[in-house]
């Protein structure tokens, strides 16, 4: 059912012409994604992809919709092998899904191999009942640190962009008044 | 301009539960799903949506720009320097159980701070980004 209405917004997103019903139905996107992680029990996830994906993203969205104009152009000529590429890409993955194991099997070989540790020892380890949390924060800490370096980064470079343009025009305008 | 009375009195009645739930889903983290990242993006969401509803200005009165800027790094910081107060006491790098008698209440200890450093960094770039972007549009 979910899975249904995420084709059928995918399907709306790709035929819509008016990015501001994009953004619009990229929030639904994100809601229904966000109910299928809580159905697949991964509640961290639904939250970030709600806070984020709907949230943060969509108000990030119309602010550049706001700088930029709000219709989709026009293609220049068909695009026969960006559809030919896109459609072999998918079939791949699709490929590759069907050697994965079962969903939900216990003895899948990701759950063999630290995750018995982790479940097992974290609340001795660590005192956290939250086993993402302490292996988000504990036992995966460099990558943790990586992300927040990531994010540190990325705001720093968007915040260069958009600041640097806007000096550099002032400075245009200046010297085209004077 | 009397239209938005609803949606004013409604984001002053609610802005006080988001930054709460922010809070809680940080510091709850422990025990049930959040962390650094949800909450910071949720503290994020109360300064815009104070921003979308009453102005920038009324945004920047209580999260000035040189304080959201700064909060930047220094969430990175508080991180990157939980590891090397591991290294100064003399483990490894991020590894918390020196921060307290029982190893396991320096690992709880460590998590709490790297989630602090997380939230601030978070809340911080996204709050930043969204200014930077409404500045542009002006």
């Amino acid at each position: 059912m979910l899975l249904t209405l995420l084709a059928v917004v995918t399907v709306a997103i790709v035929r819509q012409r008016s990015l501001f019903s994009v953004v619009v139905l990229t929030v639904i996107y994100s809601f229904l994604m966000a109910s299928v992680l809580i159905v697949l029990d991964a509640v961290d996830v639904a939250m970030t992809e709600a806070a984020v994906g709907a949230g943060i993203s969509t108000v990030i969205l119309l602010a550049t919709l706001h700088l930029i104009r709000t219709t989709e152009m026009r293609p220049v000529r068909r695009h026969l092998l960006p559809l030919f590429v896109a459609i072999v890409t998918g079939a791949i993955l699709v490929w590759g899904t069907l050697v994965l194991p079962p969903f939900g099997t216990a003895d899948a070989v990701i759950h063999r191999h630290v995750v018995p540790r982790y479940i097992a020892d974290t609340i001795r380890e660590t005192n956290v009942p939250n086993v993402v949390t302490s292996v988000l924060a504990d036992y995966r800490g460099y990558d943790t640190l990586g992300e927040a370096t990531v994010i540190f980064t990325a705001g720093i470079g968007v915040m260069l962009l958009l600041r640097g343009g806007r000096r550099r025009g002032d400075a245009e305008r200046e010297n085209t008044s004077t | 301009m009397s239209l938005d009375l609803i949606l004013r009195v409604g984001t002053k009645l609610i802005l006080p539960f988001i930054l709460l739930f922010a809070l809680y889903v940080q510091f709850h983290g422990d025990f049930g799903p959040g962390g650094g990242f949800q909450a910071g993006v949720i503290t994020a969401g109360m300064v815009i949506l104070l921003a979308i509803t009453f102005g920038l200005e009324a945004a920047q009165r209580i999260a000035p720009q040189a304080l959201v800027e700064r909060m930047i790094p220094l969430g990175v910081l508080i991180y990157a320097g939980t590891g090397v107060a591991g290294l100064i006491m003399g483990k490894n790098y991020l590894d918390y159980s020196v921060f307290s008698h029982d190893p396991a209440h320096g690992h709880e200890l460590g998590i709490f701070l790297v989630e602090v450093g997380v939230l601030i960094t978070v809340a911080g770039t996204m709050t930043a980004l969204f200014y930077a972007f409404v500045e542009r549009g002006r």
